[in-house]
């Protein structure tokens, strides 16, 4: 049975004297002694890795998003707890601006992190890993007891044009952060330590965040110019996010303080959006498009006049976006959405671009998230614009504590 | 899963085991040359290692050499069919030892190069006579290419029998073969009219078991657990070839979908990165 990573690291940074992870290295070399990047004025903008919830949550929203499905490969379950704690370790590493593994300079080896986070600050750096339902349909791993009731996979949704292999996954790993190269790193190097025991399913990078998960955070727009997220639950809300984001005593014990995490891959028809009048646009979300203004209103955050008419019609037309979407129409549900924008580059059929929004939410039962894209999914205006071409569901676990690992409680 | 990604620390915390040269950790820089190597080389384990490799190297020149004449032979008589049976046969040595051909220079390329490898005009050996038999199908023109493809391995065979050897160098040449099938065997470029990129690809992961094991007497003594995760890992590789095995040799690259090429592939860089941990781990020298 080969060393426990951990206690490999441990023992040999205790034996070779070697220091903290970038800093104090035996030997010669560029990194003996190289410091962190100069600390900005905001710090280093690390963002704490372990807690009583996982960061990238309720984290106020980074710029830049690497996001990755993986398949399990084995159905060993010591081999899948042995992968989380060395995922574990290595995403604490990078969000503290720490190299990932052992720091020497090796001729003949190759170096354990890949390297190009060297001289980046940690930019608000934060890992968060979710759980498929797939990994608990697997016979081998004898999890199927610990299936949460709400992991159910989505049910084919109104509209849906899903692409599986840019769907599902057994496990998933988010990286944001405001530096496109360290969300990066972090997914490459998580996906070179699980090489032969997963592989990956497939990825997204994002671009722009499209919601503000907090209140310090001006409200970006999305790739069709508008306001988008104006109406999202605020990490500041806690009592909005303990109602609708973090699963309770209806979970199970393992789940407790974690959450469900919808990703949705949408494709924005942009050439078709270009050429729609202004007005069209604006009916089409139910908002003016430079103020953010609900139709018919002059600030951002004023609350949507759903009941207003005018003229004999509703100011907010029956089938705009926000009315759809809106807590209200929707008995209540509220989701924290965290998307990104995306291109990937040219449809090659059309030559169009391939562009568009990657929606994610966290909210206590994926339920919620299902009820609304129903409605939408079958009566929202914006559907002559966008395709939902990717989906996934996935199990976020609590927090985990130095010296543990994410999902730790699955296992117990 | 990659574990031995904390392997290499294992050079950190060198003391107390046997014979990690300077070169394999710490503050050195240069590489140990080969012929420096063979300079310090008085362990007879070392020794042993270095005559195993040879001993394969020079096997599969003889094989080379006595292959590539009936496919060179058939080119110059003009037998079309004769030649495209017996093409394959030669590829399997040369791409068992490859890195070490590499290392010599101007042979490599006039044996082995595609197309677009060399300038114009001077694109000769096994690919122009490849392109020739299954993109133009014919033999004309090729009697004097394939003369000369004869001379080439032959001088090949030669100055593989002399070549300097080193641990270090062998075990790297094992993690250059997997580097070729990742670069163009699994993407079908190497092969490009014949198709039989899945033939190469073999080879290349005969030749690195061959260097591997090799050395594989000085990765134990350091390094037991790593060999054996590593031979499992080869066996893996041999077996995700099986499905597509023929007769006489595998199915066409052509064939391949991208669920298969993404599966060996897999296979491929899983062996290749436990691979790459060798140098390093290994004990180099008494």
């Amino acid at each position: 049975m080969p060393p426990n990573p951990e206690i490999t690291r441990r023992r040999l940074l205790a034996s070779a004297g070697v220091g903290a992870a970038a800093v104090g290295l035996a030997g010669g070399g560029f990194l003996a002694g190289h410091q962190l990047a100069e600390a900005g004025e905001e710090g280093t903008g690390a963002v704490a890795f372990y807690g009583e919830h996982q960061a990238g949550i309720d984290t106020a929203a980074q710029d830049r998003l690497h996001f990755a499905a993986f398949d399990l490969l084995s159905e060993d379950p010591a081999e899948l707890r042995e992968l989380l704690r060395a995922w574990t370790v290595a995403a604490a590493e990078a969000s503290a601006g720490e190299m990932v593994g052992s720091v020497t300079e090796v001729p003949l080896a190759p170096p354990e992190d890949t390297g190009e986070t060297v001289g980046l600050l940690p930019s608000r750096l934060t890992v968060t890993f979710g759980f498929g339902p797939s990994l608990f349909e697997k016979p081998g791993l004898g999890l199927a007891a610990k299936r949460p009731a709400a992991l159910r996979p989505l049910p084919p949704l109104p509209g849906d044009e899903l692409n599986p292999s840019e769907s599902g996954g057994d496990i998933c790993v988010q990286a944001c952060s405001d530096d496109p190269q360290v969300a990066f790193h972090a997914i490459r190097n998580l996906a070179r330590i699980g090489r032969g025991t997963v592989a990956m399913r497939w990825s997204q990078l994002g671009f722009g965040r499209t919601a503000s998960t907090s209140r310090s955070q001006d409200t970006p727009r999305n790739l069709m110019g508008m306001k988008d997220g104006t109406a999202n639950i605020r990490a500041e809300d806690g009592e909005a996010m303990e109602r609708f984001v973090w699963a309770g005593g209806e979970a199970p014990a393992w789940m407790q303080g974690g959450t469900y995490m919808v990703t949705r891959r949408i494709r924005m028809l942009l050439e078709v959006w270009d050429r729609a009048p202004l007005r069209d646009q604006e009916r089409t979300i139910g908002r003016h498009k430079y103020s953010g203004a609900p139709l018919g209103g002059t600030d951002e955050f004023e609350p949507l006049p759903l009941e207003e008419e005018r003229n004999g019609h509703p100011t907010i037309p029956r089938d705009a976006h926000v009315r759809l979407a809106s807590a209200s129409e929707n008995g209540g549900a509220r989701i924290l959405r965290r998307g990104y924008s995306f291109t990937d580059g040219v449809d090659e059929s059309l030559g169009e671009l391939e562009a568009g929004l990657f929606f994610i939410s966290f909210q206590r039962d994926p339920g919620q998230f299902v009820a609304i894209q129903q409605r939408l999914g079958s009566m929202d205006a914006l559907n002559e614009y966008i395709k939902h071409v990717g989906s996934a569901l996935f199990a976020v676990p609590p927090g985990a504590e130095p010296g543990g690992f994410v999902g730790e409680r699955l296992f117990a | 899963m990659n574990r031995n990604l904390v392997r290499t620390a294992l050079c950190a915390g060198a003391f107390g085991l046997l014979a990690l040269s300077a070169a394999a950790c710490g503050s050195s820089e240069e590489t140990t040359t080969a012929t420096e190597a063979a300079a310090q080389v008085t362990d007879p384990k070392v020794e042993a290692v270095i005559a195993d490799y040879r001993d394969y190297l020079e096997r599969n020149a003889d094989e080379l050499v006595a292959t590539t004449r009936p496919f060179v032979a058939a080119v110059v008589a003009g037998n079309l069919a004769e030649a495209k049976k017996l093409y394959a046969a030669p590829r399997i040595p040369y791409e068992r030892i490859e890195p070490v051909a590499d290392s010599f220079g101007a042979l490599d390329p006039k044996i082995d190069a595609r197309e677009n490898d060399v300038a114009a005009g001077e694109f000769e050996g096994f690919h122009r006579i490849e392109k020739a038999l299954w993109e133009e199908g014919t033999t004309d023109g090729m009697a004097p290419v394939a003369e000369q493809l004869q001379r080439d391995v032959e001088a090949l065979a030669e100055k593989v029998k002399g070549v300097e050897l080193a641990p270090v160098q062998i075990a790297e040449g094992a993690n250059g073969l997997l580097g070729e099938v990742s670069a163009s065997k699994i993407t079908g470029e190497e092969e490009r009219y014949s198709h039989v990129d899945l033939v190469d690809f073999e080879a290349n992961v005969e030749g690195a078991e061959a260097a591997f094991e090799a050395v594989k007497p000085l990765l134990d003594e350091n390094d037991p657990d790593l060999g054996a995760e590593i031979e499992s890992h080869f066996r893996a590789v041999f077996n995700s070839l099986e499905p597509y095995r023929t007769e006489d040799g595998f199915v066409l690259y052509t064939e391949l979908t991208k669920a298969d090429t993404r599966k060996l592939a897999r296979e491929i860089d899983v062996l290749a990165e436990e691979l790459s941990q060798v140098p390093a781990a290994m004990a180099t020298g008494g």
